[in-house]
């Protein structure tokens, strides 16, 4: 089930990259993660998961990361406030593009912005949590996946 | 023309506003949330809303149909993130004149726009 879902992030962060940013986004090698001191990047969201899967959605990315994306939303004068709404976005558009797959049961909350570079994360009970390391013009930043299917989700 | 532009996302209300700057829209306001869409539609009566889904305190579906319950014939563009059929199919359910998917682009939107005021 992890190897689907991971592919399900990749697609969507792909779709992401390529809409707003012509492309560009890699993916590295999906590793078990969740040591709060190395997971952070600097900006991070979180969005809770609810319905038919349960767990937490994470999205991090370094400032320099952020700061190279945001004129390509039209942004020219990058700051810290337009970096934390940038990461709440991007973790709420590949956390919505994942129900294409997932289905209308993976109901997923607004986003939560995580201050500071640690980022303590939630796993979701019996599970673990997937890091899914991602570059875009050399930039990094981290899609943290921790989720568990209900018990009454076929 | 008018147009109301609601998300809670800073970086998604300032990307439309962007969008939209350079076109037919002499007037544009913005709203954070549905319960406040709601309110500023009554005050503002824009010529067409675009409407996050996923919002606090009302969500952009519930709002829609507020909306669309005192004015029957706004002019609603869902834009969210949610990319499964079902919500695309609801929002038109509940009365949306579109749905757009976010992430969004000049093109996008405009277009879907262009769709709404020309029917």
């Amino acid at each position: 089930m992890e190897e689907d879902i991971l592919k399900i992030f990749v697609q969507s962060v792909t779709r992401y990259f390529d809409t707003i940013a012509d492309g560009g986004a890699s993916f590295g090698t999906p590793y078990l993660g969740g040591e709060p001191e190395s997971a952070g990047l600097g900006f991070s969201a979180v969005i809770g998961i609810t319905g038919a899967y349960r767990g937490n959605i994470y999205y991090t990315a370094s400032r320099e990361k952020l700061h190279a994306l945001l004129p390509c939303l039209g942004e020219t004068e990058p700051d810290d406030r337009l970096c934390a709404e940038l990461v709440g976005e991007i973790t709420n558009t590949i956390s919505g593009d994942a129900r294409e797959q997932l289905g209308g049961g993976f109901m997923i909350s607004t986003p939560f912005i995580l201050a500071g570079g640690t980022l303590a994360v939630h796993t979701a009970k019996h599970s673990v949590c997937y890091v899914l390391p991602v570059t875009w013009r050399q930039h990094p930043s981290r899609v943290l996946v921790s989720l568990q299917k209900s018990p009454d989700t076929p | 023309m008018k147009l109301l532009i609601v998300d809670d996302s800073l970086i998604m209300r300032r990307a439309i506003e962007r969008c939209v700057s350079t076109g037919r829209f002499g007037e544009v306001r913005v709203a954070t949330n549905g319960r406040l869409a709601v309110e500023e539609f009554a005050r503002f009566k824009p010529d067409v809303v675009t409407m996050d889904i996923t919002m606090p305190e009302m969500d952009g579906l519930t709002a829609v149909e507020r909306i669309l319950r005192a004015n029957p014939k706004a002019n609603i563009l869902v834009v969210s993130a949610l990319a499964d059929k079902a919500t695309a199919v609801e929002a038109i359910k509940r009365g949306a004149s579109g749905f757009l998917l976010k992430p969004i682009t000049v093109e996008s939107i405009q277009a879907a726009l262009d769709d709404i005021l020309e029917d």
